[in-house]
């Protein structure tokens, strides 16, 4: 009996990540003590990556129905919405965190190379990219490797690969030091009668492994990936995967010609646990089995064991179901784009998965019982809310003192300096935003992305946000407003928000504080996601993101769920940007003023709180307020349409005035405290500016949608002047704005 | 006039080139495979962006190897034209139909913006109806678009009128800020001896249309269909 097939003991299962329940579980499953490569797969299918084990139940009650829905959650790779005119988009984001603390470049590009590839196994061409990053203080020397080999990873791969980069966010907080968060987004299109999907079926059909060859990279990173990050964990390095965007561009290509044949079944990517993984959830979801032949698999190196080629993770292969009969065709596809392309078993009856080397069983596992949905276990975890909660929601602005005009104008100069406020164009100049020709907003600066949808007048607007500091200080409250930030970006456009995927980063699920500002998050995104109409077409979940203090205690992140929005512009020539075009234009606020300075960056970075309430936020005032916004913007009586976001007013006027040197002249309101006014982040609030022309027809519009409008002053020719105070000059501040990075980082 | 767009494992601008020559410029466009030998009858060959066979080695160091490249060698040596873009410069400088070589920027940064250029030459049919006084936004996107070239070479690119265009600022002056890589001279294009290749890093087709907000590369596409005016 080889190493492969000795039985497995308890304290194996235990070094793999396994609870000793889960052991008994499987010796259950199995009727028998399951052996060593048995227990590897079980070990990577039951990760809290592959099975969702402690966060199912809740995820379960996520919205998931909507009037565009084609592919809901769970039912494939990604979502799918459809947008009319025989098109479908899937998309879908998902974390590489851990990968990415231990060597950010190769960590973060594989994450471009996953999520792409989610998209185009489905048949669907990515026409876009987003990413969510988030890291430690800037200052620190850590913080400047992260952000450095992340930003590079995912330029580097995803400016192969030939995708462009529309949108994302970069936040910094201590709370990330040794813990980033690195999440990526990739949005498809693809024909909705050519989807392809991730069903094994047909009992005979060849199963295929295309693309690159196997590996030892990346052994059990879906184990890794559901482990607490340590200070040790650097040496887990091998659990790390290594990228080559150019195998998957050729993959990408070999794929979508393989979608316009007659050819596939189904076919799934390999991404964590490799062939393990891509095997079960197929046979599972087709109710097959399949025999598998080890020895038949294309490997990089020669003496690698059974386990190792079940788990290994290299990147940019596929398992691909194929009709029997046409073989040829498909590995004629492959052969013109340089892959490989092997039959390495066949589509049984099942429900067993075999896996042999040379004519040997090495092991025998019910797919059922591997896979979520199946017999992977379940948990409900125990959940608290923390002590300090109730203690953050007793603060008192008034204990804040109100600044002079001449203080803020201070406050102002010194909040565009912050890297949460200032320009991200040191990372964004990195990223190839303009290959493939469909980007507007390269051109039209907006709150979302803009892509046009080739050979229609549509295009899709695409957004990636969460203000962690928000989640933080109340995780429904922080959620729900995730969610409407989002829908406000998209709405900002003039399109019409569609559908979310999500990316849930979160510490440690054992612990009951964590899980509690988990299930308070799910419910907030539930009760934003129904009021937009906007379901949850899939994501992933990301646990165990955390530092591991000096003194040997933990904190966790900022719990950060990050949202992914697509929505729908019917016709792209109403296009809205967020700049002002010209001097003389009035600028309107639209939506409701508060003196909210709660959990705003002003009040965290600048004023010294770091903990406070979720800023003010009204559910159903903000569904009004963004559908007067897109009334507004297709009735074509605005000019320039910006949320008031981070950093408040101030920093939206100012967002509108740069791309063209354009400065503002406004008035606050006497019975709102002046950094509320400036610089709160109270929700539901859109700046716009229109011509004195258009004035009439916008605000019957907004009034008609009974949201409350307010004329702020108008447009002037660089001056910044607030109730009669010079703040400054707009190019002076574009100076400040876009270089504190750039100076940081090359510091 | 009727031009081919070669695809190269690894390139991504080729389909762009074909919307922007086809439609946007009006031109008949066939694509080209890199594995075949068929020119299939074009007048201009146009080798487009991207990561050519990944850009391992060096960038287009592995292209100018692959079949359909002994066709365009032998098609520019008979005076046919060829335009190569970013990865395409690069491959065109590799096979040595254009003098100069691309090395890493200076910041060792890739670089995606939107720059100013400004076209040079009065002579080569690309820019010969240009206005050199107005300065073009056109996007780069490259990590390798130093251009180089010896001291021999640069006074033969500037006594031949080879220097199609130069980084600029928005008043078309080329000075140290107006350099987004590190480029000798500012260089940001060039052109053969015999005024049938051209390359350039800049990527006109990504600005050749209104509907994207930019069609300042519009009329640099244009010029690939004009007559030689020296």
């Amino acid at each position: 009996m080889s190493a492969a097939t000795q039985p497995a003991t308890l304290d194996q299962a235990i070094e793999m990540g396994l609870r000793p329940e889960e052991f008994e579980a499987i010796i259950g499953h199995l009727g028998r003590t399951p052996n060593f490569t048995e227990m590897c797969i079980y070990s990577v299918m039951w990760s809290e990556h592959c099975s969702y084990k402690n966060s199912i139940k809740w995820l379960k009650t996520l919205p998931k129905d909507g009037p565009h829905m084609l592919v809901k959650a769970g039912e494939e790779n990604a979502g799918i919405v459809d947008i009319g005119d025989g098109l479908g988009c899937a998309f879908k984001i998902e974390s590489h965190n851990h990968p990415s603390a231990l060597e950010p470049y190769q960590g973060a590009a594989t994450g471009v190379g996953g999520i792409n590839r989610d998209i185009f196994t489905m048949g669907a061409r990515p026409i876009a990219q987003l990413n969510s990053l988030r890291f430690g203080a800037l200052e620190e020397a850590r913080t400047k490797w992260l952000l450095e080999g992340v930003v590079k990873g995912i330029g580097d791969y995803g400016n192969s690969f030939g995708i462009p980069v529309v949108g994302g966010e970069v936040f910094f907080d201590e709370s990330y030091h040794q813990n980033p968060l690195v999440n990526a987004m990739s949005v498809g299109i693809l024909k909705t009668d050519r989807i392809i999907s991730a069903t094994a079926a047909g009992v005979g059909n060849p199963v295929y492994i295309v693309g690159s060859a196997t590996g030892k990279d990346g052994i059990q990173g879906a184990s890794f990936a559901s482990k607490d990050m340590t200070a040790e964990s650097a040496e887990d390095l091998p659990a790390v995967q290594v990228g080559d965007p150019f195998q998957e561009k050729l993959l990408l290509e070999a794929t979508l010609e393989l979608a316009g044949t007659e050819a596939v079944v189904g076919m799934q990517d390999m991404g964590a646990a490799g062939i393990t993984c891509s095997t079960s959830e197929m046979s599972a979801a087709g109710e097959v089995g399949m025999d598998i032949h080890l020895d038949r698999v294309p490997l990089r190196q020669d003496d690698m064991e059974p386990f190792e080629i079940l788990l290994s993770e290299s990147q940019e292969r596929m398992l691909v179901v194929v009709k029997k009969g046409h073989e040829s065709e498909v590995e004629a596809i492959f052969d013109k784009w340089d892959l490989h392309a092997v039959a390495i078993g066949e589509v049984t009856e099942g429900p067993n998965l075999r896996y042999f080397v040379n004519g040997d069983l090495v092991a025998e596992v019910e797919a059922h019982n591997l896979v979520l949905g199946g017999g992977a276990p379940v948990y409900e975890r125990e959940y608290e809310e923390p002590a300090w909660f109730k203690e953050v929601q007793q603060f008192d602005a008034a204990t804040v003192s109100v600044p002079t005009l001449e203080e803020a104008a201070a406050y102002a100069e010194s909040l565009i300096e912050l890297p949460n406020i200032a320009s991200k164009q040191w990372v964004t100049d990195q990223y190839d935003s303009t290959v493939g020709t469909a980007h507007r907003g390269a051109n039209r600066p907006s709150d979302a992305g803009v892509v046009n949808v080739r050979g229609t007048n549509k295009a899709l607007a695409l957004t990636v946000d969460c203000n962690a500091r928000y989640v933080d200080a109340d995780p429904f409250t922080g959620t729900a407003i995730a969610v409407a930030e989002a829908a406000r970006n998209i709405s900002c456009t003039g399109a019409v928000p569609s559908a979310i995927t999500n990316c849930l980063n979160f510490g440690n699920p054992y612990n009951k504080e964590v899980y509690w500002q988990f299930v308070h998050a799910i419910k907030g995104m539930s009760a934003a996601c129904e009021r937009f109409q906007t379901p949850v077409t899939g994501g992933n979940v990301s646990f165990y993101n955390q530092s591991t203090l000096e003194d040997g205690s933990t904190k966790s992140v900022f719990p950060t769920p990050t949202i992914g929005m697509v929505g729908v512009m019917e016709d792209r020539s109403k296009h809205m940007s967020l700049d002002f075009k010209e001097k003389g234009e009035l600028i309107f606020l639209v939506g409701e003023i508060t003196d909210c300075i709660n959990s705003s960056e002003y009040l965290a970075s600048l004023r010294g709180v770091k903990r406070s309430p979720a800023p003010h936020f009204d559910l159903e005032a903000e569904a009004k307020l963004q559908a007067a916004v897109r009334a507004v913007i297709d009735a074509e009586t605005v000019r320039a349409v910006h949320d008031v976001a981070d950093g408040g007013l101030f920093v939206t006027l100012l967002e509108m005035g740069m791309p063209r040197g354009l400065g503002f002249d406004i008035v606050t309101d006497s019975d709102i405290r002046l950094d509320g006014f400036l610089f709160g982040e109270g929700q539901g609030r859109v700046a716009v500016s229109c011509t004195e022309d258009q004035q009439d027809a916008f605000l019957d519009l907004v009034e008609a949608h009974g949201v409350p409008v307010v004329l702020l002053g108008h447009v002037t020719k660089g001056k910044m002047q607030v109730d009669g105070h010079l703040f400054g000059y707009v190019e002076e501040f574009r100076n400040t704005f876009d270089n504190v990075l750039a100076e940081e980082m090359e510091a | 006039m009727k031009f081919g767009v070669v695809t190269f494992p690894g390139s991504n601008c080729d389909m762009d080139m074909v919307h922007a020559l086809r439609e946007d410029s009006g031109f008949e466009v066939v694509q080209l495979w890199h594995k075949d030998h068929d020119l299939q009858g074009v007048d201009t060959v146009v080798l487009p962006g991207g990561f050519s066979y990944g850009d391992y080695l060096r960038s287009g160091a592995i292209a100018r190897f692959s079949p359909i490249m002994t066709s365009v060698i032998e098609h520019a040596n008979k005076g046919g034209r060829v335009f190569g873009v970013c990865n395409g410069f690069q491959i065109l400088c590799e096979a040595g139909l254009l003098p100069g070589a691309l090395l890493h920027n200076a910041s060792r940064k890739f670089i995606a913006r939107d720059q100013y250029i400004a076209p040079v030459s009065r002579t080569a049919p690309l820019t010969a109806d240009l206005d050199p006084t107005v300065a073009r936004r056109i996007p780069i996107a490259h990590g390798e678009g130093n251009y180089f070239i010896d001291a021999d070479g640069m006074k033969a690119l500037e006594d031949g009128d080879q220097i199609l265009f130069r980084y600029t600022d928005e008043s078309a002056q080329a000075n140290a800020w107006s350099n987004p890589n590190g480029s000798l001279g500012n260089i940001a294009g060039v052109a053969n001896a015999g005024m049938n290749v051209f390359g350039m890093m800049p990527h006109p087709e990504r600005a050749a249309n209104d509907d994207l907000g930019n069609s300042d590369g519009l009329a640099i596409l244009l010029g690939l269909a004009a007559e030689v005016t020296a």
